[in-house]
């Protein structure tokens, strides 16, 4: 089932007595998922992604805008009729009720043909908790379950009734570090099997980058970049999304264009035919120097860390626009640095270079 | 660790003696009394050791009368009064506008002190040769004949003395229910509404369950409070409620201590016993029963 929302927008009014101006929470939205794919809404708190959420799941109505599911316009349509399954960020799995009872809820709830007798139910709740792996604590509390399994059983809820859309909001929040990387894998694995659309938001990059096939980048109610994890990572289009993506952080740099070169302060650095003269902010990737004899960029060395696989190079260098000027770069392993030496001499790789307009953020391709 | 244990009794301590002094140490006392037969206060003396204290009691018509107004008190006024607490407190969780303001004026009843709130009830049922009363000028209204809820027919009285109860104890009741419904999180509705879940079963599946610990107290508080029941009658109908055929348990063991009939600690104690005995069963019925129905997480 296609998933389309049409310039959806969002207002809440401004409640307060003293007056103010209302809240755009999502500012004329669209976006196309297609049929099938895993998409995630991801942008920092408050930059309306539940919201967006919630108006697809029907429990939120847009001030305008169409929300169409496959060629039917759903913008008027309550929940129940919608056909969604939604996961919450803290399950709101019901306390009272043990795993199996949680399961069939929605199930009960169906009226007329689609009523169901207590067998059928039974098996259905069966089948779905054989999907995520729970069949095997049906009789449970959710109180009796870890942060995973309560996620798969409400997961189980929201799939139970076969929805033509799953919605899932900040599903991996409450789990730790190592639930957090088996439950992705999961939800991956589960969408893939069911082939259900899914949509689920996330503050957490790393989330959207590992599992979506693609990725929504919000920003203030509005979306930045719509693209394939990887893409949008290597092509980003704004500087706020340059910044948001990526960890350890893109690395920023006040730099200029002088007749086709790009200069970080002094060093001439690349070669950016097509740019017209004038200041630009240089955004470079982590993964985007290498250390050589002769190179362009010469900084302080601060210090070496090696973590695991990655090996960093922190050094110094003026016109770099991140915290105390320090840029972090990762480099092969094979780096070995000479411990009494003061300073680093960078090249970049162009492939991880991108320059944006100081002003407005905009991506300036060269 | 014996030293601490020994600091930690030491803490205790005023607290345990004043418990001691003025809890357990009557309870025990009224315990002995009301195997003391023919105790005379005066004196300090008693004739001999027996159960004919409870005999006395238990045959005493105005006690079975007070035990028969007590249990109708409970068994009508809980329920009820629990009800329509829920009710008033649905609504008032569904209501937008004006919700403090209705939170507040329902809370009323409770900061106001309950002999005048009598009084006012007396000024509305009351039927003398001068005037009819608020109520009896309604019950004309519509046809019906006047009568005298004060001082007239049993189940009058009956029927003012249990709504005047419902009245007192539904203040505090929707203050809880009220608190115990804000506190179920909007994302079981919103999970509920999502799966199109009627509201009937919203509320007997979700809501019910959700505030049960808190419905489960006031029904427990509730039982007590009304087995308790004294200043409500007096307030309605004066201190000679055995006249007025509307005593209860509790205005017994007054009487029995002070009233006109008074000077029998010894009745008095079997009375209170046998008190304590019947809301000690009802209370461990309820816990019982709640086992099954209350949901704590």
């Amino acid at each position: 089932m296609k998933l389309v929302l049409d310039h959806i927008t969002k207002v809440f009014p401004n409640r307060n007595k003293k007056g103010g101006p209302d809240k755009v929470a999502v500012d004329d939205f669209t976006l196309e998922v297609p049929d099938g794919t895993l998409v995630a809404l991801l942008g920092p708190s408050g930059c309306g992604k539940s919201t967006t959420l919630n108006m697809i799941s029907g429990l939120l109505e847009p001030t305008s805008g169409r929300v169409f599911f496959g060629d039917d316009d759903v913008t008027n349509l309550p929940p129940e009729l919608r056909g969604v399954g939604l996961v919450f960020q803290n399950y709101a799995l019901y306390p009272h009720l043990n795993v199996l009872q949680n399961i069939t809820f929605p199930l009960e709830n169906l009226r007329g043909e689609r009523k169901m007798t207590k067998e059928a139910m039974r098996e259905t709740a069966y089948e779905v908790a054989k999907l995520v792996q729970i069949e095997t604590y049906m009789e449970r509390k959710p109180a009796q379950l870890s942060g995973g399994q309560q996620q798969r059983v409400a997961i189980a809820r929201a799939l139970v009734k076969r929805p033509r859309v799953l919605l899932l909001d900040e599903p991996l929040s409450n789990l730790d570090a190592r639930l957090r990387l088996q439950t992705r894998e999961e939800i991956r694995r589960i969408q893939r099997e069911t082939k259900i659309t899914t949509l689920f938001v996330t503050h957490d990059q790393d989330e959207a980058m590992s599992i979506s096939d693609l990725i929504v980048v919000m920003e203030e109610g509005a979306v930045r970049q719509v693209g394939k994890p990887q893409e949008v990572y290597d092509d980003p289009n704004c500087l706020f999304v340059a910044k948001f993506l990526g960890t350890p952080q893109i690395n920023l740099f006040r730099g200029s264009v002088r007749s086709g070169r790009l200069f970080l302060g002094d060093a001439a650095v690349l070669d950016a035919p097509g740019v017209k003269d004038g200041p630009v902010t240089v955004g470079v990737r982590p993964e985007g120097f290498y250390v050589e004899e002769d190179g362009a960029l010469e900084c302080a060395l601060s210090r070496v860390e090696v973590m695991g696989r990655d090996t960093s190079v922190l050094a110094t260098h003026p016109a770099c626009d991140n915290v105390g000027n320090l840029i972090r770069s990762i480099v092969p392993a094979e780096y070995k640095p000479d411990a009494a030496r003061e300073t680093v001499r960078f090249n970049l790789k162009p492939r991880k270079v991108t320059l944006f307009d100081p002003e407005t953020g905009e991506r300036i391709v060269f | 660790m014996e030293k601490r244990n020994g600091k930690a009794w030491l803490y205790l301590l005023p607290a345990l003696l004043f418990l001691g002094v003025f809890m357990v140490y009557p309870l025990v006392d009224v315990f002995v009394y009301s195997f003391e037969e023919g105790f005379n206060f005066a004196s300090q003396t008693f004739s001999g050791v027996g159960l004919y204290n409870y005999s006395y009691v238990l045959r005493d018509p105005y006690f079975l009368a007070a035990v028969r107004n007590t249990f109708l008190l409970v068994i009508i006024t809980v329920p009820l009064s629990t009800g329509i607490a829920l009710l008033i407190s649905l609504g008032l969780n569904s209501i937008q506008k004006l919700r403090d303001l209705f939170q507040t004026v329902f809370f009323l009843p409770y900061v106001t002190n309950t002999l005048a709130v009598g009084l006012v009830f007396m000024i509305l049922f009351k039927k003398t040769a001068y005037s009819d009363g608020l109520v009896n000028v309604l019950l004309k209204a519509f046809g019906l004949t006047a009568v005298d809820f004060i001082d007239g027919p049993y189940w009058a009285k009956m029927f003012v003395l249990c709504f005047y109860t419902v009245w007192i104890v539904l203040p505090f009741k929707i203050l809880i229910l009220t608190s115990a419904l804000a506190s179920v999180k909007q994302d079981y509705y919103n999970a509920a509404k999502v799966d199109g879940t009627p509201r009937l079963r919203v509320f007997t599946k979700i809501t019910l369950p959700m505030i049960s610990p808190m419905l489960f107290y006031l029904i427990i508080t509730g039982f007590i409070g009304a087995f308790k029941a004294y200043q409500d009658a007096v307030a309605l109908f004066g201190v000679n409620l055995n006249a007025a055929g509307m005593n209860t348990i509790v205005g017994y063991v007054y009487d029995m201590l002070y009233g006109n009939s008074g000077g029998y600690p010894s009745f008095a104690s079997a009375a209170a016993i046998l008190l304590f005995a019947i809301v000690l069963t009802i209370t461990v019925i309820n816990l019982l029963v709640s086992k099954k129905h209350v949901h704590y997480d």
